[in-house]
């Protein structure tokens, strides 16, 4: 079993409104150095490991986990159970 | 003619978009459950707003992944006109029907009252009852109506005419003030604003009308014998 550790991110240039409201209230609890916040997605999948595990990962990116329109995604596999 | 509106899971216009089609324009209509995936029957597919599957992980990315997108698909290629409303046309573009993507509202709220709308394009099958510049006033409802895509398709959705409602005073930061978009074959509209809520004045606004109502005429054009 492989657990597959994936980080969603919303691409350069794609507004991020949310991630604007967060900055501003950490301004607001006084951390001035705070100068953007980009809200992303984290997600662990336990996948059973394959020869193609890897693209398979990629094609579930690709297909539906992230949209690639306006998002990024990367990812690292490494051994893992279930929990 | 005969219209499909195909209902999901948290579909919740579903009825409105049936009043519409049923009701207000007088045509025979039939609610379709997603999974009753063949839409062979139809002249019309209405993919209704709501909030399919929850709006899990991206608004209509789910319902994407369904069986009745692969048929949709297959009822676009044969020139079957296909109108997305709100969640429908998230839908729409999840499942790469029409570009682009749907971000979360500039201010982040979900807002739910009457917009105008200026008609870009009517030379459409779902517009061609509206005059060329005409304001409408139809009500969005959505939180996540800030429509997306990169500068390159933009400007291939502007080449083509492919905007067809635009917004007025652009609530939600929308690029280009974009409400509605049709394909480039010009039978898919995904549009974020909710004729289906505005066909009658008891409404408050009877201008939805016009989108089904030029739909309607469209098709008699084509397929009835000297209409």
């Amino acid at each position: 079993m492989k657990k597959v550790k994936i980080h969603i991110t919303l691409k350069e240039g794609v507004l991020d409104p949310q991630g604007k409201a967060v900055q501003n209230s950490l301004n607001t609890l006084g951390y001035d150095g705070v100068g953007e916040v980009r809200v992303g997605k984290y997600m662990e999948l336990f996948i059973e490991d394959s020869a193609d595990i890897e693209k398979q990962v990629e094609e579930m990116c690709r297909k539906l986990l992230a949209n690639p329109v306006i998002e990024n995604y990367d990812y690292t596999i490494e051994e893992g159970v279930t929990q | 003619m005969k219209f499909a509106v195909v209902v999901f899971p948290g579909s919740n216009c579903d009825r409105d978009m049936y009043h519409a089609a049923k009701d207000a324009l007088g045509e025979e209509t039939e609610l379709v459950w997603y999974q009753d995936a063949n839409l062979d029957a139809y002249d019309a597919i209405l993919l209704p707003g709501g909030f399919s599957y929850g709006d899990y992980l991206r608004s209509g990315a789910i319902a994407s992944t369904s069986a009745i997108v692969t048929e949709l698909k297959k009822q676009a290629e044969k020139g079957v006109p296909i109108l997305g409303v709100c969640n429908g046309f998230q839908i729409l573009l999840e499942s790469g029907l029409l570009p682009g993507a749907m971000l979360r509202n500039k201010n982040l709220k979900f807002m739910c009252r009457f917009e105008n709308l200026v008609v870009e394009n009517n030379k459409t099958m779902f517009s061609s009852a509206y005059k060329k510049d005409e304001v409408v006033s139809i009500p969005i409802a959505h939180g996540e109506g800030n429509y997306y895509c990169d500068p390159e398709t933009l400007a291939e959705l502007k080449a083509n005419n492919q905007i067809v409602f635009t917004y007025q005073n652009n609530p939600n930061g929308s690029v280009s003030d974009i409400a509605g978009i049709i394909s480039k074959e010009g039978n898919v509209l995904g549009m974020m604003p909710h004729p289906e809520r505005a066909v009658e004045d008891l409404l408050g606004s009877a201008d939805g009308l016009k989108l089904f109502q030029s739909m309607l005429e469209n098709w008699r054009e084509h397929y009835v014998a000297g209409a």
